[in-house]
């Protein structure tokens, strides 16, 4: 053996340094783009989740010990005759999600701070301060379920784009529970009257919640993934969440004094905008379907009457809460009718109809 | 202005302390007491309710903290570009990323959907916590190498391969192993899968060789974009493998798990060996031009990070608790590596399959022989011939490598388990499993096959088990098709409709690549079937043929 040094044939590995077969191919080129040319998003999440149907060849080559393979089309009711199909409208990826995250919370800590360090929470009436002591107390433990709910969901999706949706839905509620746990232990350090107990405790216990607890349980504990993504974001979050966030505490805070606590909510209601517009994109492709629409619609039907009932129920015991703060400024019945409406028009984007629930 | 009255002072307000923070997340979970939660994934193992504290994180400070890694890696990938790194960059070490990248988003994504299976079953909200970061952190992991693929592929001068990669990924023999791998952490028993294969031992043993042993060999072949990304990747394990700890400490004093433990601590090691070292060591050793005998071998890093760290670190004080650590099996994964030439032979089969790939492999020279001898004695007189026979059958117009009678080459049998081929000849096995002949590269790999995924387990039952499936041997694909058609049907043409997209070598010329026309007039066969086509005596002859191995022949 020498040593002798062979010339490497080619100078520069650069693109464009040479031209021959392929050496322009510079673009995914396995799966149709929803618009005109891929985007970033579609690029990074596309066919990640293998299929036996596209590309996956030797098939699934793991199974459950009944024979369910390692993603399986039945574990929901619904059906599709292209599941490849549905894009997240927020178009999230890693860089994307931790950029908004961080965001959110980096806004959050300055109010916070800025709040604190102005002497904000001493000027919250002091009636107000049991609500939020209690009331956001119980509260963050819903959005803590939803969000479990959810990390367990995205186990089960039959595309990359389902399940990666969902986990970023799962992310946005597990950090907006911490932001309020972490929001309601910061305000106890500076205001009496702020029981760090009392949440879990009314959550757990108090009448007014029970019908939220039940509802949200009724999420966690559904075994179809679908069903867990439709009632969180279809079902729940417009009945009880936004009735509860914007219904009630943001109506009523800034009358009791509290200009910090809206501002802290308000992050909830931008997140839900954008995982409400990716879940009525999908429920809407899956309405549409040529081969399985009608079914679909009529399980959507089925589950809005399911988890809408408990939602409504859920609705009518928060009611006297209304009553608590010092300063009424807003009514039950004008949060939940806008509830319902929203409902109505969520329903209508999708394409089922909700009268069986709502008007009942 | 006195020192003491600075504007931090004046400003700064007490905020709540860490522990104070995680305990009153932590707080947020309850026991559903209106509807139970939804059916879990299944598993045959106890687990007590006794949570064990692992990291104190919230996601206040997470997200922040993940941002900022994420802008250091984007930053560094512009600045790769704007220094020309593609001028200087070994196109030896690029082609191999094909394969490499194909693989890792699935495994990646995979991780983060097993979480759902842990976070159902954690003992304790702080750990469910903790799964829910781990589960962001491997969404991470996925999109941010599916971003760097497509980097490589906007600014390598051979983007083929590259823009196929997650259809190649579905359909090449190579990266059924990621799969094995990827598959592994979601389907079966849910601690099996999701705390044992890939926390306790993927994460724990092998993400060095992945995230640490790949980015310095990067380095040493001109890409500083993959150590940007993957020692970015990395900095989050050490909470995953806390997170994985802690789960099993929660399991490992109930004597009653014990013996499942240590069945799947040894199917989990036995696999991951089997899988990562094949495709990690070959890329390391056989993907690199730096030769500088100083550098360790990936035997030597095996035996700091496997052997030293995880080995005798991590695995052995399990044994106070009084599980069993299979010794032998570590003992004989570092024979298969040292003595056994493990990684070599992967090499090899690799570069003889070179027109199924979606990638190319241009030959080793003298000054490779001339490391590998020194690294590896012995490694010349087993491959050194080969390496010439396939320089010389790396041009145009050669009978390719694979069906080149001259070379002296047997086209191995594939194992049933870790899906490599069983290319110690000598450690060849065979069994029959509910009735049909299985082949397997080990006595491990048939073990675990046969004994560890099965209905019960040393007489214990065990219904949560997972069971293997799908066309495991790649090639009864392809039984009986010629190589052309294959080719055609992997997609692995470039888009001038001729052109492999595989090259045995790195002319980027026209005239010197391979088509389709090239390659025509050979037919794949399956080993497997032709196997079980013979009586038992047949295949005990064969089985005993094979186990003898082969010569390559001298080049005249
Ligand atoms: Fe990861
Ligand atoms: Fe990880
Ligand atoms: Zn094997």
């Amino acid at each position: 053996m020498s040593v002798t040094e062979t010339p490497s044939p080619q100078k520069s590995g650069a693109a464009g340094s040479a031209t021959f077969a392929g050496s322009d191919s510079r673009k995914y080129n396995y799966f149709e783009p929803k618009g005109r040319k891929a985007s970033h998003y579609e690029d990074m999440t596309v066919d990640v989740q293998p299929d036996p149907e596209r590309y996956l060849l030797q098939d699934w080559i793991i199974s459950f010990a009944d024979g369910t393979p390692t993603y399986d089309k039945t574990w929901t009711a619904l059906k599709s005759s292209n599941w490849h199909q549905f894009r997240a409208v927020d178009q999230e990826w890693e860089r994307t999600h931790y950029q908004r995250q961080s965001t959110i919370v980096g806004m959050i800590s300055n109010l916070i701070e800025n709040g604190r360090r102005s002497g904000a929470p001493k000027r919250f009436d002091r009636a107000w301060v049991k609500v939020l002591s209690d009331h956001l107390g119980a509260y963050k433990h819903a959005e803590f379920g939803l969000g479990t709910a959810t990390m367990q969901a995205q186990r089960y999706g039959y595309t990359q784009m389902i399940n990666n949706a969902i986990l970023t839905n799962s992310s946005y509620k597990l950090r907006f529970s911490q932001d309020l746990t972490l929001y309601l232990g910061e305000l106890a350090l500076d205001i009496e009257g702020i029981d760090l107990d009392a949440g879990k405790q009314h959550w757990l216990e108090d009448p007014i919640w029970q019908g939220t607890r039940h509802a949200t349980e009724a999420v966690m504990g559904a075994t179809d993934y679908l069903e867990q993504y439709f009632a969180t974001n279809i079902v729940f979050e417009p009945l009880v969440g936004e009735l509860f966030r914007s219904g009630f505490v943001m109506q009523m805070a800034a009358a009791q004094n509290d200009f910090m606590t809206p501002a802290v909510v308000a992050a909830a209601e931008g997140d839900y905008e954008r995982n409400l517009a990716n879940a009525v994109e999908l429920f809407h492709i899956l309405v549409l379907d040529p081969d399985h629409g009608d079914s679909n619609r009529a399980i959507l039907v089925q589950w809005m009457h399911k988890h809408g009932s408990l939602a409504l129920d859920a609705a009518h015991h928060l009611q006297p809460i209304w009553s608590q703060p010092r300063v009424k400024v807003a009514q039950f019945a004008d949060a939940l009718d806008l509830a319902k409406n929203r409902v109505r028009a969520i329903a209508a984007e999708i394409g089922f109809d909700v009268r069986a629930t709502l008007d009942q | 202005m006195p020192d003491s009255l600075t504007l931090n002072k004046i400003t700064a307000q007490k905020g709540m302390s860490i522990s104070d923070a995680t305990r009153r997340v932590a707080d947020l979970g309850w026991t559903p007491s209106y509807v139970q939660e939804a059916m879990t994934f299944p598993t045959d193992y106890k687990i007590k309710k006794t949570p064990r504290d692992p990291m104190k994180q919230v996601l206040r400070s997470y997200f922040p903290m993940q941002e900022e890694k994420d802008n250091r890696v984007y930053g560094a990938l512009d600045a790769a570009l704007r220094g020309d790194m593609f001028r200087n960059v070994q196109p030896r070490w690029v082609e191999w990323m094909k394969l490499f990248l194909a693989i890792i988003p699935f495994p990646e994504i995979s991780a983060a959907r097993s979480m759902a299976m842990v976070g159902r079953l954690a003992p304790g909200e702080e750990l469910r916590t903790g799964f829910a970061m781990q589960m962001v952190d491997e969404f991470r992991h996925s999109t941010i190498q599916m971003n760097l693929k497509k980097w490589y592929m906007e600014n390598y001068i051979d983007p083929a391969g590259f823009d196929i990669t997650e259809a190649a990924f579905g359909k090449c023999y190579a990266s059924t192993i990621g799969r094995q791998f990827a598959e592994g952490f979601v389907t079966g028993d849910a601690i099996t899968s999701a705390n044992i294969y890939l926390t306790v031992v993927a994460e724990t043993a092998f993400t060095n060789t992945l995230f640490v042993a790949m980015p310095s060999e990067a380095a040493r072949n001109g890409d500083y974009a993959l150590p940007t990304v993957f020692l970015s990747v990395q900095s989050d394990e050490s909470r995953h493998i806390g997170n994985g700890h802690s789960l099993l400490m929660s399991l490992i004093n109930d004597p009653d798990n014990h013996l499942l433990l240590e069945r799947d601590i040894k199917y989990a090691f036995w696999q991951n060996h089997a899988i990562v070292d094949a495709a990690i060591g070959t890329f390391v050793e056989y993907g690199t031009t730096d030769r500088n005998k100083n550098k360790e071998s990936y035997a030597e890093l095996w035996h700091r990070w496997i052997y030293e760290d995880y080995y005798r670190t991590y695995m052995l004080p399990l044994e106070k608790y009084g599980i069993k650590i299979h010794h032998d099996d570590v003992a004989a994964a570092w024979d298969r590596i040292v003595k056994k030439n493990y990684v070599h032979k992967t090499a090899q089969f690799f570069s003889v399959g070179w027109s199924v790939n979606f990638w190319r492999i241009e030959a080793q020279t003298e000054r490779d022989f001339e490391w590998f001898e020194h690294k590896y004695p012995g490694w010349y007189a087993e491959f050194g011939n080969y390496w010439k026979w396939y320089e010389k059958l790396s041009h145009k117009g050669e009978t390719q490598v694979l069906f080149n009678a001259d070379v002296g080459y047997v086209y191995p049998h594939r194992c049933w388990s870790c899906m490599v081929p069983c290319l110690i000849r000598e450690d060849f096995t065979y069994d029959e499993v509910d009735g049909q002949t299985y082949t397997y590269c080990s006595e491990t790999c048939r073990w675990t096959h046969k004994v560890a995924f099965a209905a019960e387990y040393e007489g214990r039952p065990t219904p949560a088990m997972g069971r293997f499936s799908g066309r495991r041997e790649w090639e009864t694909c392809y039984d009986g098709w010629d190589i052309a058609d294959a080719i055609t049907d992997l997609g692995f043409v470039r888009n001038d409709g001729k052109t492999l997209v595989p090259q045995p070598h790195l002319h980027f010329d026209d005239s010197k690549m391979w088509t389709l026309d090239d390659v025509r007039g050979h037919q794949l066969g399956s080993p497997l079937l032709n196997f079980r086509s013979l009586s038992a005596e047949g295949k005990a002859a064969a089985a005993a043929e094979y186990r003898k191995g082969f010569v390559i022949n001298p080049l005249n």
